[in-house]
Order: C-alpha cells, then structure tokens, then sequence
C-alpha cells in the first residue's frame, strides 16, 4: 500500500469517527453494549483461577460426600431404590447454577465500587442492554459451570457413560439456560441499587439457602408440613430442580411415561390420585395409592415437566423484567 | 444555539432540602480550558454530572456541544469523553482492553481503532504497558489511561473531575503537561474542576463556585487584579527610618507593622530593583507575595480553601474500604 492510500485510508477512518458523522439506530448501540458487556464479564471469569477451580471443586465436594453419606439415610426414609448419588445429582447441578448465576450479579455492586460502572452508565449504550450483557454474562458463565458439573454425570458412579446419559444430559442443558437466565436477572434486580460489598453475599445467602433447601435438592418434598409444602411451591429453584430430576432420571422418553407426554396426561384423568400428584398437590402417602400412582409418585418429580418449564418461564419473565426495571431505576 | 461548547442556563440541582447547584449560568467557548474552582462540596461534581447526562437537573437548562443534555442524552454522550474524579477502570483487564471497550460502547470504527490507540497511548507514555493488567498501575498511570481513554473516540469535550486529586506533585506536572499538549493537538474544548488553586491557573478562564453558585468568572489575570496589587515584606536595620523613606520617597501606604514593613505595590518585579537602587538603610530580608485565586477566594468569601486534610482522610477511608476483599466467590 503506497503511503498515499494509507493516508487517506487514516483521513476516511478519523471522518468516520467523528461524532457527527456517527449514526446508528438505539437498536445497533444495544447489541454494542450487549455484546462488549458479555465478552468482559466472560474474560474476567476466565481469568480467575479461583472462581474456575472453586466452582467446579464445590459441587464435586457436595455430591461426594453428601451423596455418599446420605445414600444410607435415603434408603431407611422410603428413596426406595434410587441410588442417592443420582437422585441428587440434579440437585447439585441447580445449586451450581444457582449460586453462579446470582453471585454473577455481585460484579455490579463490584463496578460500582470501583467505579467502572459509571464508565459504562455514561456511554451511548442504552442502559436496558447493559443489564442485558451483565444477565447474558452471568448466565453464560453458570451455563459453563453447569456444563463441566454435567460432565460427572459420565462416570460410573452418577449415570454412567452412556448414550442415554448423553441424551438426558443434552436435554438438561436448555433448561439449565433458562434458569441461570432467570436466577441471574434475581442477582441484577438486587444488585441493581446496592452499594454496599459486604451486604450482597449476607442478603443473597438469606435468600438463597432457604430457596435452596426448599428445592428438593437434597431431600424429597415428601410428607412435608402444609406450611412448608406451600414454601416449596413458592420457590423457584423448586421447579427447577424437579425438572432436571425428572429428565435426569426418568429421561424425555415418552415410552417411560415421563410427564408432560400425552401418556401421562391421559393417565391422570384414569386417576385422580395421579391427577393430584400432577398438579402438584404434593406427594401422597405411597401406601394410600394404586399401583399406577405408587410408580409415578417416586420420589422423583412432583410435577410435570411441562408445568416446571411453564413456571421456571413465567418465573423468568418476572425476575428479567423486576431486573431491567431496578437497573434502569438505579443511580 | 451551538456555537459554544457548552452553555449553561440557571442550573439547579437539589438533594433533597439541599441545593448542590443553585441556579448557574456560564459559557464554556469552543477550544477554551474552563475551570471550575471551589472547596469540596461546592456543587462542581454535581454540574459535571449534570453536564454528562449522568443526572438530571432539578431545573435549568445545559447544552453540550449543542445538545440539550435531558432531551438528547444518547448525542451529547457521544461528543464527550470523561475523566472521573475516582477511577473507572476495569482493574482485571489491560490497558489494551480498557480502551477496547470503549472503542466499542462509543463505536469507535474499526479502522482507525489501532492506530487511535497507539496514538493516545503514546501520548500519555503507557505504550510499553499496553498489554499489562491495570491492576499493576500506579496512580498516576490509571489517571493518564483515563485521560487517554477519554479521547479515544474524539470526543468535542472533555470532561475532567479534579484529574490531578490524590497524585503526587511530579505526576500532577505530568497530567498538566499532558492537557496543555492536548489543547495544542487536538480540537477540543476541555472543562475541569479542581480545588487546588495553583492548577486552576492552566485554565484560559476560571469560575469560582461556593455553596453551588458561581461568584466570579473571569480570567486568572483579571480574577487576581481583583484582590489589588502585590505585597511586599521587607526587614531593616531600621524599620523606623524605612517606613518614612518609603512613604517619602515611592509613596507607599504601609500595612502593616509589626516586626516587618509590609505594602502594596502595583508591580512588584519591577518595584524591587527601584528600591534598592534609591534606598539609604540596609535590608534584611525582601519577599514578594504576587495575589494568588486563594487570595481571590478569601476576598470574595472571607474563606480560604483549605480542606486539604479532610481530603486525604477521605482518601484513606476510600482505600480501607477498597482493599477489602470480596466476600463470594
């Protein structure tokens, strides 16, 4: 290139960055903010050794000694005979997603005390899609987590290597989207106008062990007191869980009888007992039931899987709307 | 409308039942460095922050480079570039990724990214530390990838928050040394604030704001000719003798009296020569006081601007807080 065209190549590119000369629709100044928002949080976790190697080791921990500890217990309460490793092998899986996903959001109270934030408030990126790329950061990052927790599903000790394993495991991974879609928007609309480091994790924890225990994550909701059983069906996580249980374990085969195929859909008219456990009245006293509720009130899945993802969606749409409003609210 | 850089009409800005901005007015003409000289507290991050779209006036009107800063927030954004009063840098990245993210949230076209870069970051020296973590910077550093980063996309105005606060006196020459060389190579027009008043002096002109209003704007020169001539001390053998050489002779109406001769002269460079040329009793001492904005802003607010000390108590407690390590994961 002669240094004549370089010239006006240079002379082309500085017209083109001048501010008049900038013209672009709100929707193309959203995808930037998205976009650049998104690659930034993805790097930071990248780069973060501790946070990589932590969130993968936990959920390890959890399900090695937790799973091996409570296999006796879990048979002695009426977990009849699935293992507990793989009854709370989904269980774990939503814990990761979970904290993951909400403690994503903490890099904005983190932005905000160091200031990048304003960095970001002050560009011509509109403020919707900076929630945008920090929700799609988050979600991606626990997608990631969840991605190299599904991996364990392999071993022999889990679900073992198999085809089937690697079809259930494929069908989880859209539902594990979602969730972290919508349990990082939970993070954002809290984050959102906090300023303060330290209150963060305290709120958060408040928040999340109760959403966690009440999930199902560890132990069957089964026999529960009313006033339990209502918290359960309040919480989120708890649809969340029992879908990935129930594809986990039961797979999407519709031949199995999975809910939510029209089989089961069916059946429930034959029954009402199974009608009440599909509408998710909770789970019934096994030995009041008839052969076909007895085998579809295992302690697997209380509802459907249609209803879960209907839920986890309506669940979703709330917390990403409350997110974007409290992010627009913020100073 | 348009022709200045910014123009500000009867600006208010409350807190509640405090008013942090009290209905100002001022120009800012295109090319010119405009200074925004007070005491923490007086309202100037709050009119900046107004400038900047980052909150919006209780009352009044602004416009940046002919922009109306509540009705075409997304236009003036474009046309600004910021330097806060605290950083604003992503730490965990590098300079280079730094700038690439603003390159991209001020869609800065890719052809002249690159080399948009090297420019800037060879002006402000940080080319060699280009790919290094921001978090291995000192100070002074982050504060110059600020100012560069400010201009990455060429921007009309730049903002600029107390840029020297919290920086040794040798980096603070070296910021200075940078926005004089600015002014000089590229089209800009630059508004800073700052409480420290030898660095007001860089600015063509100078606003004084107190309590959120402005109480005088005008030039360094003309600012400081307000306050009266220069005071000049001198010692004697014999401070009996001088007071009655000096009032004979160059007229001069002593001050004050205690263990030193003090007066008002309108030159004070000139003066001295004079006197010691044309003066019987022997001197001890001589100094020259020249009338400093601190003198303006005693003058003009029977205060002086001293608020040195809380400032850097401030600065530590900012520090306390920020080493602290995060709590989760």
């Amino acid at each position: 290139m002669g240094a004549l065209e370089e010239k006006a190549v240079e002379l082309k590119g500085e017209a083109a960055a001048l501010p008049a000369g900038r013209k672009s629709s709100g929707m193309r100044w959203a995808m930037r903010g998205i976009y650049i928002i998104w690659v930034r949080e993805f790097k930071r976790f990248w780069r973060d050794r501790a946070r990589r190697i932590g969130g993968f080791a936990q959920p390890i921990m959890y399900l090695a000694l937790l799973g091996v500890g409570m296999q006796s217990a879990f048979k002695v309460f009426g977990g009849g005979d699935v293992p507990y490793i793989k009854f709370m092998f989904p269980g774990i899986l939503g814990l990761t997603v979970l904290f993951t996903s909400v403690f994503s959001a903490i890099s904005i109270i983190w932005d905000r005390e160091f200031g990048f934030l304003k960095e970001v408030l002050v560009s011509p990126v509109p403020r919707s899609s900076v929630a945008l790329g920090k929700i799609i950061g988050g979600s991606t990052t626990a997608l990631i987590q969840g991605a190299i927790f599904l991996i364990l599903a392999f071993t022999p000790w889990v679900y073992g290597f198999s085809l089937d394993t690697l079809w259930k495991v494929l069908a989880v991974i859209p539902l594990i989207v979602l969730m972290s879609l919508s349990l990082t928007s939970l993070g954002v609309a809290v984050a959102a106008r906090m300023t303060s480091m330290e209150g963060f994790p305290i709120l958060m924890n408040f928040l999340l062990m109760p959403m966690f225990f009440l999930s199902g994550a560890f132990f069957p909701l089964q026999g529960l007191p009313r006033w339990m059983d209502v918290l359960t069906k309040i919480d989120p996580l708890t649809y969340g869980v029992d879908a990935l249980r129930g594809i986990m374990l039961k797979g999407l085969d519709l031949a199995a009888g999975a809910p939510g195929n029209l089989a089961q859909f069916a059946a429930w008219f034959k029954d009402p007992e199974i009608l009440r456990i599909g509408l998710g009245k909770g789970y019934p006293d096994p030995s009041s039931l008839s052969a076909l509720a007895r085998q579809a009130s295992l302690p697997v899945q209380a509802h459907p899987l249609w209803m879960d993802v209907l839920v986890m969606v309506g669940f979703g749409v709330f917390l990403f709307t409350l997110a974007l409003w409290q992010f627009n609210r913020a100073e | 409308m348009g022709e200045h850089a910014v123009e500000v009409e009867g600006l208010v800005r409350k807190f509640g039942d405090l008013t942090a901005v009290d209905g100002i007015s001022f120009t800012v003409e295109r090319g010119e460095v405009f200074g925004f000289l007070g005491p923490n507290g007086a309202g100037k991050t709050t009119t900046i922050n107004m400038l900047c779209t980052l909150l919006s006036p209780t009352a009044g009107k602004a416009m940046v480079d002919g922009f109306d800063v509540v009705k075409n927030k997304r236009e003036v954004r474009q046309r600004i570039g910021l330097v806060f009063q605290d950083p604003s840098l992503d730490d965990r990245l590098t300079a280079n990724e730094n700038l690439d993210f603003h390159a991209v949230v001020y869609a800065v076209p890719h052809a002249v990214r690159e080399k948009r870069k090297r420019e800037l970051l060879e002006t402000v020296d940080l080319l060699d530390r280009a790919d290094d973590l921001v978090i291995t910077f000192s100070g002074g550093m982050k504060r110059r990838l600020e100012i560069a980063r400010g201009l990455l996309h060429h921007p009309r105005v730049l903002f600029l928050d107390e840029p020297t606060i919290g920086l040794d006196p040798q980096t603070r020459k070296y910021i200075w040394d940078y926005i004089g060389d600015l002014k000089r190579r590229e089209d800009i027009t630059i508004f800073l604030t700052t409480h420290y008043m030898e660095e007001a002096e860089h600015c063509d002109r100078i606003a004084i704001i107190d309590h959120g209003k402005i109480i005088a704007l005008d030039t360094s020169e003309n600012l400081k000719n307000m306050v009266g001539g220069d005071i000049i001390r001198i010692k004697t053998d014999d401070d009996a003798r001088a007071e009655e050489l000096l009032k004979e002779r160059f007229g001069v109406n002593i001050l004050e009296d205690r263990d030193c001769l003090c007066f008002e002269v309108e030159r004070g460079e000139e003066f001295i020569p004079r006197l010691f040329h044309d003066f019987d009793v022997s001197i001890q001492s001589i100094s020259l006081h020249r009338p400093t904005l601190d003198d303006v802003f005693l003058k003009l607010t029977g205060r002086e601007i001293r608020d040195e000390e809380a400032d850097g108590l401030m600065e530590m407690r900012r520090m306390v807080t920020r080493v602290r390590p995060p709590f989760a994961r």
